[in-house]
């Protein structure tokens, strides 16, 4: 079997003396697209900042293309091909939009592609591409915080919570460009709380509760669980 | 008409200038958000750098200035932000800002060692060609360059900030480092660029602003406050603004110097032109809005266990025997050492209850003392009132200094302090409600209860007993209700206000308090010495004073006492060593604040403990029939501990055994 | 009339909008719910309604008063008492004396009294007993696991007598068996006359305990009703799940 892109093995993390991370195992095959679900505070965020360099583990082992990486510094992995789009505001809210896609370019692609690519995908930020990106609607601060996400060609991807704050609609936009990101053989890994739109995407999901992965799967068979996991259990 | 022209065209050199300083300022702090109080002193240094080059020296006026500019300043800039202020903007500001005033001490040792001090001249730029005319109007060559120099920069700022990759990610830091990172920007490249061009800005207005003011340490070190007062309309982050700030501040300067005289109030106020800048913050600040409260917590910091009070009062009584037998062997001029120490150990008690218990950071305690030996001396009651009076006054004045600053966050409280006491400095203290220019106070020795203690001796081991008495104060506030508040205001702000604590007036409580015992100190100090005057109290000694608290320990008594002592040995040691105890003062600063913040002091007083816990069980071990044991009621009870090591902790929590191991 | 009023209140950072026009009452002596997906802006509520952040828009009420620009000190002082989502606990300080500090803050001149006849040591091993915490009273409280720091800061928002609680994830960290003493504790307080407003995301916990819930979805308020209403509603699971399940498996899982 060929290497899988990501491989955490038994990763544990903790916020000071909170253990977030109590054991997560997880595999993303090459250039497949991989669902994380769970509730609030299961620890898949946690999971991804750890991946991305931004938190340290406590123990246990990353590789990344097979290569063992744990603890690297975040721009060090982002220049080796991982690229992170955080939850939330992941954006330069004081930069214009033009400008925060030049600090796109950073990966070795000039500046003038990263523009070209990302104003052919999404019209609406050429034409605001002299405004304040904190000044955006949510969905067009996603859509730019995606555009890096097309233009870096990244060995892997990693999402988190695209549609945290946004409306149905600009979510389905937003996966219908993940979906066309994963067409040209990137690997992805999506962590979102909409299950479904994140599972019509991908190709394996994987549940999280309480620091754990505690189920994976097709996505067919993870979708008949999730609504007992999140909204709780058949009372 | 053509007098207001002229004083109009001064004024626009003078914010060229000084916007020059402060946007060099806003660029370092917006990147890395650590404030460099030692910027006007990058500036001073390399004033002397570039004189060294082009008159001493004689190299080429273009050559000197692209190796000060484009070399050393920007070399400079990077082994500071290396060596000095790396991690620092996510320090509480008692870290970051003693950091940065070791820094700017540093820098003035530095300048004392290799340039000794003795008169020296820079020429202004093109002094022998003539001036430019436009009609009644006159323009010298070095006030144009300046005015056009600052312009060039503020346009080169601009391309960089706006047009350039590296200028947009310098940007994009402010906002979110680690979002930086994971656009795979290398955040700490930003910040060795910013500290690069920040200090050849500094060094810049510096060598521009040398000529007028003058080549020597400490005016132009205070280069910094002209430069945080503009940078400050542009809440320290907005380039444009700051230039507008720089501007204003410059014409009113000017239009203060060019008609001071004629308004008949203000005349005597020799100090009032440059204390501009000071009253320029001050109006800002007033003007600024409430800062919201910080939630996320401070990492729970180690403190060292607090000794009880009983324990306090016994090496009271040991200290108080020493005292006596010193005073005892030591001639007048000694003994009049010794109690210029007792006056700097009070000091620093006061900066124990303030920086070392609240987390505050103040610049101006020898101003305080500075007040309370005015007001002693000036009330002329040579008795516990007359010290009253002046412990209240200094309390007032200090409640007055930090109401400004009320709604703001402590480093702005700590950068007010500056400011005032270089108000203070130039203005008060020359006044003649103070000490008059050239004019010391007198003052007689304290009476208490009718008996005057004349005799030198004695006035001395007086002053010990009240350092006792007041450290014994300061050990029961930290163990007390006021204490656990202090940590607990340190520990969460946002907790502290739900639970309905107004922090804002604690602060102005704990400054006020602080600065009553630094006015004690001055009071102590005019009726020890008989004569005063404002040299007495520079504002540069206050910052003395905070690095060597830092250094032995500022949260512990022990180490006010041994600060004390070593402030008085640095200060009457040989002058021409000086600059190289400022250097070591400021490099101890620097690695305590950082890696030890407990100080020296803490650091000694572990010794008998890694002694009993390394070697007795070692010794045990080899030697079963030795009765070693490790004692752990003693422990508890050590006046100093400390866990910042891989040895057992003494924590605050453990207090309460101590407490009943005391009442046993 | 309601205890507290959340008035069309909207906050903005910058361009993005937290809270959006969101607007509930909370009625007195009641147990109430804030729940929504992540980012729906319930923090927020929380320290717009303490005074942490003050709203770009709109009005808190609390009785009849506006408390819209009362600083947050004086909030505490008109009974309102919170715990954080991410812990605020003094840190350096022991589980005892966090307590005995807010006792300290809230009694003011008065606790130098309290704290000679040693009623003040009573009502602090009262409090920590209460809340099930009494064997952690001498660790410092940077040392305590999460469950226990969060119901340390519940012990110290109650040494100020509350009259309304703000419990933001009060029962993350704790287990099972933790957690349903914790529901009988907060009936409890609700009985003796406090009003608990609390962001919970153990949804067994606020169906089970809580009066009324408001759910929060894009900053603003997308239902409101009883737990069976809540759950029930088309709306909520779409903010939850991305999409309304058929009516048939939500009525399964009522």
């Amino acid at each position: 079997m060929a290497v899988p892109i990501l491989e955490v093995m038994d990763l544990h993390a903790a916020y000071g003396r909170i253990e977030v991370l109590r054991g997560v195992d997880l595999r993303v095959p090459r250039g497949a697209v991989v669902a994380l679900l769970g509730p609030n505070g299961a620890g898949k965020s946690t999971l991804l900042k750890v991946i991305s360099g931004q938190m340290e583990a406590t123990s246990g082992d990353i590789h990344l293309a097979g290569v063992h990486v744990s603890n690297a510094k975040p721009d060090e992995l982002a220049r080796l091909g991982l690229t992170t789009v955080p939850e939330g505001r992941s954006v330069f809210p004081n930069l214009t939009v033009e400008e925060n896609l030049l600090l796109m370019s950073y990966a070795g692609v000039s500046a003038d592609q990263v523009f070209d690519t990302s104003y052919s995908y999404f019209p609406r930020l050429a034409e605001r591409r002299y405004q304040l990106a904190g000044t955006l609607s949510g969905g067009e601060q996603q859509m730019l915080a995606m555009a890096r996400a097309l233009t870096s060609d990244p060995a892997l991807l990693l999402l988190d919570e695209l549609s945290m704050g946004l409306a149905p609609l600009i979510v389905e936009e937003l996966y219908e460009t993940v979906a066309q990101i994963a067409r040209t053989g990137v690997s992805i890994l999506v962590v979102e709380q909409f299950a479904q739109t994140a599972l019509r995407v991908s190709d394996y999901a994987a549940v999280m509760t309480g620091g754990k992965v505690v189920a994976t799967g097709e996505p067919s068979e993870i979708d008949k669980i999730m609504a007992d996991v999140i909204l709780g259990g058949a009372a | 008409m053509g007098e207001f022209l002229t004083y109009t065209v001064i004024g626009i050199f003078t914010g060229a200038a000084y916007a020059i300083a402060a946007s060099g300022l806003v660029l370092t702090y917006s990147t890395t958000r650590v404030f460099n109080i030692g910027h006007g002193a990058i500036g001073m240094i390399f004033g002397f750098v570039y004189w060294d080059f082009s008159e001493k020296q004689g190299i080429p006026v273009w050559l000197s200035l692209a190796l000060v500019l484009l070399v050393l300043a920007p070399l400079g800039g990077v082994f500071i932000e290396r060596v000095v202020a790396r991690g620092l903007g996510n320090a509480p500001i008692s870290v970051s800002l003693v950091v940065t005033v070791a820094l700017l001490v540093g820098l003035i040792g530095t300048a004392q060692i290799i340039w000794p001090s003795e008169p020296r001249s820079l020429p202004f730029f093109l002094q022998s060609h003539e001036p430019i005319k436009l009609g009644s109007v006159i323009i010298t060559w070095h006030q144009l360059i300046t005015i056009v120099v600052s312009a060039v920069v503020a346009v080169l700022l601009w391309l960089l900030l706006a047009r350039t990759r590296i200028g947009v990610a310098m940007r994009a830091s402010v906002d979110n480092p680690e979002l930086l990172r994971l656009y795979g920007g290398r955040p700490q490249l930003v910040a060795a660029l910013a500290w690069a061009i920040g200090t050849s800005l500094g060094a810049l207005a510096g060598i521009l602003l040398t000529p007028v003011v003058g080549l020597q340490y400490y005016d132009l070190t205070l280069l910094v406050i002209s430069a945080y007062a503009a940078a400050m309309l542009g809440k320290l982050t907005n380039l444009p603004m700051t230039y507008v700030g720089a501007m204003s501040l410059g014409l009113a300067n000017s239009y203060v110097i060019g008609y001071v005289d004629r308004v008949p109030f203000l005349k005597d106020l020799v100090g009032l032109p440059a204390v501009i800048p000071t009253v320029f913050l001050f109006a800002i600040l007033v003007l600024l809005p409430q800062a919201p409260l910080r939630i996320g917590q401070v990492k729970g910091m180690v403190s060292p266990a607090v000794p009880t009070l009983g324990r306090s009062a016994l090496s009271g009584g040991v200290l108080m025997i020493g005292v006596i037998l010193a005073v005892l062997g030591l001639s007048t001029a000694n003994q009049l050492l010794l109690g210029t120490a007792a006056t700097f150990a009070i000091v620093m008690l006061s900066l124990v209850l303030f920086t070392g218990y609240g987390g505050f950071v103040s610049l101006a305690q020898f101003t305080f003392a500075g007040v309370g030996a005015v007001v002693y001396a000036q009330m002329d009651q040579p008795n516990l009132f007359g010290l009253l009076a002046a412990m209240v006054v200094s309390a007032a004045v200090g409640a007055v200094v930090a109401i400004p600053v009320l709604r703001l966050t402590g480093l702005y409280l700590a950068l007010g302090t500056l400011a005032f006491a270089q108000l203070m400095d130039k203005l008060v203290f020359q006044s003649k409600w103070a000490f008059e220019f050239n004019n010391p106070l007198k003052a007689e020795r304290l009476s208490i209860f009718g008996n005057r203690i004349e005799d030198t001796g004695g006035y001395v081991v007086m002053m010990f007993v009240f350092f006792v008495l007041i450290a014994l104060v300061v050990i029961a506030v930290r163990r007390g209700r006021l204490g656990r508040m202090l940590v607990a205001m340190r520990d969460s702000q946002a907790a502290c206000g739900t639970l309905g604590l107004d922090l804002r007036w604690m602060r102005v409580g704990l400054f006020a308090f602080s600065a009553s015992i630094a006015g004690l100190a001055g009071a102590l100090f005019a009726g020890l010495r008989g004569l005063v005057g404002p040299d007495d109290f520079l504002y540069f000694k206050s910052l003395l004073v905070l690095l060597m608290a830092v250094v032995w320990g500022i949260s512990t008594v022990s180490g006010a006492l041994t600060g004390g002592v070593f402030m008085m040995l640095m200060l009457n040691g040989d002058a021409d060593l000086q600059g190289v105890l400022f250097l070591l003062l400021a490099a101890g600063a620097i690695i305590v604040a950082r890696w030890e913040p407990n100080g020296l002091v803490s650091v000694l007083f572990r010794v008998p403990r890694l002694i009993q816990e390394r070697l007795y069980p070692a010794l045990a071990d080899r030697y079963p029939g030795m009765a070693l044991r490790l004692q752990p009621e003693d422990q508890a009870d050590e006046p100093i501990g400390d866990d910042t090591g891989e040895l057992p902790a003494v924590r605050e929590g453990e207090e309460v055994d101590s407490d009943a191991v005391a009442a046993r | 009339m309601p205890l507290l009023h959340v008035d069309d209140v909207v906050v903005r950072f910058g361009g993005v909008t937290a809270v959006n026009h969101a607007n509930f009452e909370v009625e007195p002596g009641t147990v109430t719910g804030l729940i929504g997906p992540n980012g729906a802006g319930k923090t927020t509520c929380f320290n717009v309604i303490t005074g942490l952040q003050a709203p770009t828009e709109g009005r808190v009420w609390l009785d009849d008063r506006d408390i819209t620009r009362m600083p947050v000190h004086r909030r505490a002082r008109h009974g309102i008492g919170r715990t954080f989502q991410r812990l605020e606990a003094f840190g350096s300080l022991t589980v005892e004396d966090n307590v005995r500090t807010a006792l300290d803050i809230h009694d003011g001149i008065k606790g130098l009294l309290r704290a000679v006849d040693g009623s003040a040591d009573l009502e602090i091993a009262a409090l920590l007993e209460r809340v099930g915490i009494a064997e952690y009273a001498r660790d410092r409280a940077d040392s305590i696991p999460t469950g226990v720091a969060r119901l340390l800061e519940l012990a110290r928002a109650l040494a100020c007598d509350p009259r309304l609680l703000l419990l933001d994830e009060p029962s993350s960290g704790l287990d099972e068996a933790e957690t349903e003493a914790f529901g009988s504790l907060l009936l409890e307080l609700a009985q003796e006359g406090r009003t608990i407003l609390m962001v919970e995301h153990d949804m067994d916990l606020v169906m089970n305990v809580c009066d009324t819930i408001h759910v929060l979805d894009f900053g603003s308020i997308i239902a409101q009703g009883t737990p069976a209403e809540v759950r029930a509603d088309a709306a909520v699971q779409k903010a939850y799940l991305g999409y309304a399940p058929a009516p048939s498996s939500t009525e399964a899982s009522v």
